[in-house]
């Protein structure tokens, strides 16, 4: 028996070493550990053996039996990788470089700057609010103490509609309505609201004119609001916004709706504040109109100004769009041409 | 507004002062300065030089062959001035020596060798006479250098004129050097003037204020026999660095007085004004101003007149027929305040804006006007000490302003501030910018300085801004607030608009525009599109484009059309707003919109319906978590653009939201034929009044559903909705869900029918469900739909 044994392993070994393919590995499976299978048949025979017979014998045909399923498993390895490596050596190749034709949308670059800001006036606790376009005269002027006979309340710069109301000229126009909305604070809390919207401005376009473009707004009224707290938010607010560690320097400005008021210059990123053509050699670039909200303002907004006092400060979004993308014509923000709008994807 | 170093420090000491370091201060406490120019710096060794022989140029008729004694030596140069003449005492460059941008050297002109130049004062930079040399008096040693008695080197800054619109009190050099003073810590000396008192016994001059509104006061003098005709030298320089043009000595003198206090004068010949009246006209006027130009001058223009003809608009230009001559000997001195407004809305309907407007227009201090007289009075005497004062001053004050006092303390200021800032530091900034102040410990009281009282300083708050800006903002120790935290209510809105816009773009590749808030008329009537009536903008400078629109479509089928050319596979939206009409109260009703255009060739204009329902089936779903409906509505078909049958409303909750529409051709033909345009817009504000519709989650069958496909046979007319109706109808509780597969259209092989294939899903929460079970439910299904024409294909 141990004879046939060896036979059998032989002739095992003999016609694996011939199979290419997983068909004919089943096929010798079967032959030797199917039903009928010599491996099987082997098996059967152990029981006309004696006991001890029985014991050595079924140990080695056991024996065989692993060693050809071991035999088998590794053997349909080899043919697995076999086949991988032939698909693998068959493949088309593919050309990376074919461009993909889905097209590319994108948001407004004002929309894209605007949010950015918003982000990071949300982070510090600002609620974002909205104005309305088409404005009354009393909001956009007389509420923030721009009263009749005031020289920006000429006709030329405003656009008036029939029924007396005007487009808003500037987003202060919208500080009445949210003061009034809000109320003051209570006592110990602040009312930080940012507010951006579309102004317009009566006059011809051009390069550098647009009679429709964006600005942003910022208010912070409590109890205790200090011009030392204006030149903390703003250098704050203007390190995140330009992502760089800015320098901000107040000068005296004249704005009705604030009393001091200020315009506030940033260090030029240019030349890093040595002067350059940019900033006109002065090392400044001016930025920005900011100041304490006039008392009258605070008063007609419903807040107590004896109570509170807050700082406002505005800052033009398309000009920042300008800056931030280095558009030099602004007419592309309403042009809705494509070719230009289509570059903007973040 | 060009300042000058030289004239500042006629009233403030400013030696061993560092100027730029005093300029970044101003701009820092004052107001901005532009620019800084370093005058007289390029004139270099040009000396008092005296012409003792000319001879003619041998090769050329207009130039000279001159010798000029400048006392340490005669030098030879070629002259082509036409003023020489023997004896003539000039400003004379010196070899090695510089006149503007020209250096001095030994050159040949003509041939002849010349060693200097003789200058006029043009080349000096003095004043713009080029007309021939600059000729001295012969009072200087030849040799001196002329910078030794002309003051050409001076700092001159420039200050930005819109930062001191609110600043009449710094339109002149006596303001700006207060400013500089306090700055400085120097006192600010008092103005040399002539005492008009002296005069009082003298006849006053005829003035009559008849329109009292316009004119706050009316002051003005005599003065005869005024026999001096040049400015001063120095004057001159002054006056040219400053921006103005040297006239002759009374011109100069008026502006040289506007140029040091702000308080615009205007000097009449005597011999054509001796009475003034202050008047408007009850009819429109011509007038001949001293430009030469007529001009048509309405009844709200305030105008200077004497009993007879008008002399003068006040406080923008007077008349060419009562201008001061090179004859004028005697004349009648006006210094006076006006309204500002009056002047300012003149000064726009006129089209003319002076230098005088442009000071009244600020609200200048009536105080100025004597003091501005008595300042003119000490110049002129002090140049033609026989000019002789020939009235009593004569001042009309017609209108004063109320004295304004303030009262606050330092714990209001450092409320406002933040920071310390001590009492003595108040009283000492706000006594040295004039305050009358009384103190009681930290209690402050102030009177406002009359320069400062028309209209600058008011209040509390105003005067925070006195302190702080002399203070320093660059000073400033800089504070976080205390405040408490609290959560920030955010609007949703914003939020879903932005949502929507990211969707819009990333999901469907479309690119977000901005459109004007107006029909562009001319673009729709290219296009072929009729816009409703709306409100208008009565004053645009672009006239046809003056109708605010009242929705968004329009103006995105315009950006259709301008590119269209370039790439006709576009998608493109708005958020903006549109005007929708007025409401009760006579106020626009603002709306914002969504505006969504989508526009292909390669797309069927079927698939580009279809498209534009998906994406607006995703961007409702997505924000509010609910399928909108749609339905016919043929009231949008008074939009010509919509297509009459391809277009529908779109519900949200039963609410109508907004529509979209195939593009109508009689439209899309005017824009391209092959383009298959589909539009949508949503009103916002409409949509955020519905209710998000929460999420409910639901607990999955852990059992195996059966799906089951069914072609169903339905009229070629029936649309989706109302197959999915009849479905609906059956109620049982293990049809979990179904949906579209396909719509099957054939004419050939199913006349007037369409097949529409539905997958359903059968699934029980505790079983698995039996064969025999589905399909009763599935007969049970069919029956109903059979009611309603459907039938099993």
């Amino acid at each position: 028996m141990l004879e046939n044994l060896a036979k059998i392993k032989e002739q095992f070994s003999k016609e694996l070493n011939a199979v290419n393919s997983k068909d004919e590995l089943e096929k010798i499976r079967v032959a030797f550990l199917g039903k009928k299978g010599l491996v099987t048949e082997e098996l059967k025979n152990l029981r006309n053996l004696s006991a001890d017979e029985k014991k050595t014998a079924g140990m080695q045909v056991n024996k065989l039996k692993q060693e050809i399923e071991q035999a088998i498993i590794d053997h349909q390895k080899i043919l697995e990788e076999r086949e991988y490596q032939k698909e693998i050596e068959n493949a088309e190749v593919y050309d990376y470089s074919i461009p993909s034709e889905k097209p590319v949308g994108t948001l407004h670059p004002i929309t894209i700057v605007q949010k950015q800001i918003e982000d990071i006036f949300k982070t510090m606790g600002f609620i974002i609010e909205d104005g309305l376009e088409i404005q009354t005269e009393y909001n956009n002027f007389e509420a923030v103490n721009i009263p009749k006979n005031h020289p920006a309340r000429d006709m030329q710069d405003t656009y008036y509609l029939e029924n007396g109301q005007i487009l808003k000229t500037h987003t202060s126009a919208a500080q009445n309505t949210i003061m009034r909305k809000y109320g003051a604070p209570n006592s110990g809390e602040t009312l930080k609201v940012l507010f951006p919207g579309r102004c317009f401005r009566n006059e011809n376009i051009d390069a550098s004119h647009e009679n429709t473009f964006f600005q942003l707004e910022g208010m912070m009224i409590g109890e205790d609001i200090s011009i030392s707290n204006l030149i903390y938010f703003m250098k704050v607010l203007l390190t995140e916004v330009f992502e760089r560690d800015v320098k901000v320097r107040l000068r005296p400005g004249f704005f009705p709706f604030v009393e001091p008021g200020f315009e506030l210059d940033i260090n030029c990123a240019i030349c890093g504040g040595s002067g350059c053509p940019t900033c006109k050699q002065s090392g400044w670039l001016e930025l920005l109109p900011c100041g304490m909200i006039h008392p009258n303002v605070l008063r007609m907004g419903g807040i107590d100004p004896d109570k509170y006092t807050g700082f406002a400060f505005g800052l033009g979004l398309t000009r920042l769009a300008m800056m931030k993308y280095n558009i030099k014509d602004i007419r592309l923000f309403n042009s809705g041409n494509l070719k230009q709008l289509k570059q903007f994807v973040r | 507004m060009l300042i000058s170093m030289n004239w500042i420090s006629e009233f403030t000491d400013l030696s061993g002062v560092d100027k730029k370091e005093l300029i970044n201060r101003f701009t820092l406490s004052t107001a901005e300065v532009e620019d800084i120019y370093e005058m007289g710096k390029n004139i270099r060794d040009v000396v008092v030089g005296k012409i003792v022989e000319i001879k003619d140029h041998p090769n050329s008729k207009k130039l000279h062959l001159v010798k000029v004694d400048i006392g340490s030596e005669v030098v030879d140069c070629v002259c082509g001035a036409p003023n020489i003449f023997v004896g003539a005492v000039v400003p004379f460059a010196k070899f090695g020596g510089q006149v503007g941008d020209l250096e001095i050297k030994e050159t040949k002109i003509a041939g002849e060798i010349s060693r200097g130049m003789c200058c006029s004062e043009k080349e000096l930079g003095i004043s713009e006479d080029h007309s021939g040399l600059m000729i001295l008096d012969d009072s200087y040693p030849l040799g001196t250098d002329i910078k030794e008695f002309m003051q050409l080197d001076d700092i001159i800054f420039e200050v930005d004129n819109k930062s001191l619109t609110n600043r009449p009190d710094l339109w002149g050099h006596y303001g700006i050097a207060r400013e500089i003073s306090v700055l400085t810590k120097r006192p600010l000396k008092p103005l040399d003037v002539v005492d008009t008192s002296v005069f009082k016994e003298l006849s006053p001059i005829d003035v009559k204020v008849e329109d009292t509104d316009k004119c706050y006061r009316y002051s003005c003098i005599a003065v005869k026999n005024i026999k001096e005709k040049k400015s001063p030298i120095n004057m001159k320089i002054r006056l040219t660095y400053c921006g103005m043009r040297p006239i002759n000595l009374l011109a100069d003198l008026t502006n040289y007085l506007m140029m040091e206090l702000g308080q615009p004068m205007h000097a009449f010949d005597y011999g054509n004004v001796s009475k003034i009246r202050v008047k408007t006209f009850s009819e429109p006027i011509e007038f001949l101003t001293l430009d030469g130009n007529m001009r048509k001058v309405d009844t709200d223009t305030l105008m200077i007149c004497d009993d007879k003809e008008p002399n003068g608009i006040a406080g923008i230009m007077g008349g060419e027929l009562s201008e001061i001559t090179d004859h004028t000997d005697s004349v009648l001195l006006e210094s006076a305040n006006f309204d500002a407004t009056t002047i300012r809305k003149s000064s726009v309907r006129l089209g003319l804006r002076t230098d005088a407007s442009a000071r009244y227009e600020k609200t200048l201090d009536p105080e100025l006007t004597v003091p501005a007289i008595e300042r003119f009075l000490k110049l002129l005497l002090d140049i033609d000490p026989g000019a002789e004062v020939f009235s009593s001053l004569t001042d009309c004050y017609v209108k004063r302003y109320d004295t304004i006092s303030i009262e606050f303390d330092k714990a209001y200021v450092d409320k406002y501030t933040g920071i310390d800032i001590s009492s003595d530091q108040i009283e000492e900034t706000l006594t040295a910018l004039g305050f009358e102040l009384t103190r009681n410990q930290d209690s402050f009281k102030v009177t406002v300085p009359s320069w400062r009282a028309t209209k600058d300083v008011t209040m509390k708050a105003d005067i925070i801004e006195e302190i702080t800006r002399i203070y320093g903002y660059d000073n400033f120790e800089v504070k976080s607030t205390k405040s408490l935290l609290t959560p920030v209510r955010h609007s949703i809105e914003r939020n879903d608009e932005y949502r929507m816009k990211l969707l819009l773009a990333e999901r469907y590749a479309m690119n977000e525009v901005h459109s004007y808030i107006w029909y562009e008329s001319k673009l729709n009537k290219e296009m072929g599109i009729q816009t409703e009536k709306n409100i208008r903008i009565i004053n645009s400078v672009t006239a046809e484009n003056d109708t605010i629109r009242s929705t968004i479509i329009p103006s995105l089928l315009g950006f259709v059309y301008k590119n269209v050319d370039t790439n006709p596979e576009m998608g493109m939206f708005e958020i903006g707003r549109v005007a929708n009409g007025l409401k009760e109260d006579g106020l626009c009703d603002e709306r914002k919109r969504l505006g969504l255009v989508l526009a292909s060739k390669k797309m069927s204009e079927k698939e580009v319906y279809f498209k534009v329902k998906e994406i607006l089936e995703q961007l409702i779903f997505v924000v509010k978590n609910i399928k909108p409906s749609f339905s016919p509505n043929p009231e949008l078909t008074k939009y010509n653009y919509v297509h009459p049958v391809n277009s529908a409303s779109i519900n949200l909750e039963g609410c109508e939201i907004g529509y979209f529409s195939v593009l109508n051709p009689r439209v899309r033909n005017n824009i391209d034929k092959k383009l298959n345009v589909v539009f949508a817009e949503i009103d916002i504000e409409l949509m955020e009044q519905i209710d998000v519709k929460p999420l409910s989650y639901k607990e999955v069958s852990k059992y195996p559903g059966v799906t089951v496909d069914l072609s169903l046979l339905a009229d070629k007319s029936m649309r989706y909705e109302n197959i999915a109706a009849a479905i609906n109808e059956y109620q049982c509780e293990y049809l979990q869900s179904y949906h579209l597969v396909d719509i099957f259209e054939d004419e050939k092989l199913l006349p007037g029918k369409k097949s529409v294939t539905i997958r359903f899903d059968f699934v029980s929460m505790d079983r698995t469900l039996e064969g025999q079970e589905i399909s009763t439910m599935v007969d049970e299904l069919l029956a109903i739909l059979k009611g309603k024409g459907i039938e099993l294909r």
